[in-house]
């Protein structure tokens, strides 16, 4: 059995000029132990989905899917005392942006220990012990000492360690982190994806990594869904999307970037940007930004193709040689 | 070889802090011994992590903080001699394009607005000559003449960048300071800012300062780089040798942790352990040396001095031994 197995989820608001859908059909599968990493540019429904998949999306929102199941349990089903039960426990998230995350009130020990307290993991008289345990495995030096500090005395690198550890405080299996390098320094940023990796690899847990940096893509993901204007437009293992990119989309955000185009003094673009609420397009909603756009792809919205391992939303994949199939 | 337009020579800023009721007072060496030359039409990049002086850089490159010691030329003339009149005709030959184009623009003016307003408070030209050049500029960098009475919130992050570099370049200036000027933005955004940038730097002349901590960006758009860690340069040259030819433990760290988007080179390499030191305290000798896998007594003891190795500067004892 999948871990999690989500289909054709959609998350939509009511705005004054009508419904918008923020994400539309988006599949979703993980098997335990397995990295998958969710990629886009700000505003393609990255954090919906996974906000949606917590049970975080508060009215308006209106979140529904065909299949959304974890570990065989219904998540859209749940009553709110049954979620409050799996969420934390083994559904667990790491925020991006630690310094707006964490409680500014109460020191960090004591916010990793709410978690512990809540789901009642350890025996109370275990929970301090627990939580400097916590606060060691996650690299943070002199732990016991560091509980009583609240987040402004720490840096951000820190701060973020601290997420990560109250987010495996109940051994999740489940961990998704929503951008969790994105405000710091390389050298952190390397940090704390060998330290996740790490964690990981160790209790076999299923890891969704959000981010829009191709990089962090490359270094960490087994498999990579790419997603545009709350769509997912390609999936596919990690090698294959970086090799062979199968929609236009991913191909051209591949070229845009600097590494890529050694030696060129001009770097590729995508002219345009992403639709916003008001103006998505008929049809694809890539077209207008398209190389590739013909008759159909104005007209028609593209389902899900299969192209060798990888499935994309298009009307011609891309072959090997980056040319329409 | 063309002019240097901009001559740094062991800049220094430090800061007094602490000494209230009960505390001790300190001297935080925000920028500790900087030197560089920069030419027109060249981009020399500054890297580092946060915390390690860059901006207080570029607040003294844009002369808005004099520096504690050290010259600073700009086009020849040294800034801290001149008189009023000429500092301020020095600083408007340098302008300076922030981080975050959603903070950096005033939310209640126009784009035509914004764009005028330099002119404006420096006297240059009357109303329709400002509202002729504004429009130009605003051609020049890629939005449309309708846009001009709209308001910052109305545009993306990528236009907003534009409409902040057309600020930057209305006064004609010989050097633009950039602070990260594309890391708030996406990729596909990030090249368009970017060739706008490289066209302009030809069509202008431009000298640009570019402060980021993306080394991929910096590899695309510098002629030279400076990394600098604890207000020092630790590794200074031209692009080449330094992403070729690294000799600084802490640049080959930095290159290493930089995440490659090619899944072949993915590394296993060994991270840098540990974060800044506090520069209210900074440590004797080499300021990396609590981090550095190749630290050795003479590094607790004596800080290394920026020396020629392998075709650029470095400050590292053991420079020749690495490589």
């Amino acid at each position: 059995m999948k871990l999690l197995e989500i289909r054709n989820l959609a998350v939509e608001f009511a705005t004054s000029r009508g419904r918008f859908r923020a994400v539309d059909g988006v599949d979703l599968t993980l098997d335990a132990g397995e990295i998958l990493c969710v990629v886009g540019e700000s505003g393609s429904g990255k954090s919906v989905t996974m906000l949606a998949l917590m049970g975080l999306i508060a009215w308006p929102g209106k979140v529904s899917a065909d299949v959304m199941r974890f570990d065989g349990t219904d998540l859209l089903g749940l009553s709110p005392r049954q979620r409050r039960k799996l969420i934390g426990r083994d559904i667990a998230m790491v925020f991006q942006e630690p310094m707006t995350s964490l409680n500014p009130c109460y020191p960090v020990g004591w916010q990793i220990a709410e978690a512990l307290r809540a789901h009642a993991a350890v025996p109370r008289a275990k929970v301090r012990d627990r939580v400097v345990e916590l606060l060691d495995q996650v690299g943070i030096p002199a732990p016991a000492s560091r509980m009583g500090a609240f987040p402004h005395q720490l840096s951000g690198g820190m701060n973020q360690r601290v997420m990560i550890a109250m987010a495996i405080a109940c051994t999740p299996r489940l961990l998704i982190a929503d951008e969790p390098t994105t405000a710091l320094d390389v050298t952190i940023q390397k940090q704390i994806l060998d330290l996740l990796i790490g964690l990981q690899r160790q209790h076999g847990m299923g890891l969704v990594l959000i981010t829009h940096d191709m990089g962090v893509v490359a270094e960490t993901a087994q498999r990579v869904q790419v997603m545009y204007a709350g769509q997912m437009v390609e999936e596919q293992g990690t090698d294959g999307l970086f090799a062979t990119p199968r929609h236009p989309y991913t191909a051209a955000l591949l070229d845009a970037l600097p590494e890529r185009a050694m030696g060129r003094p001009r770097l590729p673009t995508i002219p345009g940007m992403v639709p916003g609420i008001d103006d998505r397009p008929d049809g694809c909603l890539f077209n207008p930004r398209c190389r590739f756009t013909f008759d159909r792809c104005i007209t028609t919205p593209p389902a899900l193709a299969s192209i060798g391992d990888a499935r994309a939303r298009c009307h011609t994949p891309l072959d090997g040689q980056g040319r329409p199939a | 070889m063309s002019t240097a337009l901009m001559q740094a020579t062991d800049l220094r800023r430090h800061y007094p802090v602490g000494g209230g009721l009960f505390g001790k007072k300190g001297l935080v060496k925000a920028v500790d011994g900087v030197s560089f030359t920069l030419r027109e039409g060249e981009t020399l990049a500054i890297v580092g992590e946060s915390g390690c002086g860059k901006s207080t850089l570029a607040r003294m490159a844009t002369l808005l903080e004099p520096p504690t010691e050290g010259e600073l030329a700009i086009d020849g003339h040294p800034t801290a001699t001149a008189s009023a009149t000429a500092r301020r005709d020095l600083r408007l030959s340098v302008q300076m394009v922030f981080q975050n184009p959603y903070g950096s623009l005033n939310p209640r003016k126009t784009v035509g607005a914004i764009l005028q307003e330099p002119l404006a408070i420096n006297n240059r030209g009357d109303g329709p000559a400002r509202e002729a050049a504004a429009r130009a500029m605003m051609r020049k960098v890629g939005l449309r003449d309708d846009q001009f009475t709209r308001y910052p919130h109305m545009f993306s992050g990528g236009q907003r960048q534009r409409i902040a570099i057309a600020r930057a370049l209305m006064l004609n200036p010989r050097v633009v300071v950039a602070d990260e000027p594309v890391s708030a933005l996406d990729v596909s955004i990030q090249a368009q800012v970017l060739n706008l940038m490289m066209d302009l730097q030809e069509e202008f002349r431009l000298a640009y300062l570019f402060i980021s901590h993306d080394l991929s960006v910096v590899r695309h758009i510098a002629r030279d780089v400076m990394v600098m860690y604890c207000g020092r340069p630790v590794e200074q040259g031209s692009k080449d040798t330094i992403f070729t030819d690294a000799r600084h433990p802490y640049t080959r760290m930095l290159l290493a942790a930089t995440p490659s988007v090619d899944p072949a080179h993915r590394k296993v390499t060994e991270v840098i352990k540990g974060e800044l030191p506090s520069p209210l305290n900074p440590p004797p000798g080499c300021a990396f040396a609590s981090r550095c896998p190749h630290s050795t007594d003479i590094c607790t003891a004596e800080r290394p001095a920026l020396r020629e190795v392998a075709g650029h500067g470095v400050a590292c004892h053991h420079a020749e031994a690495i490589g």
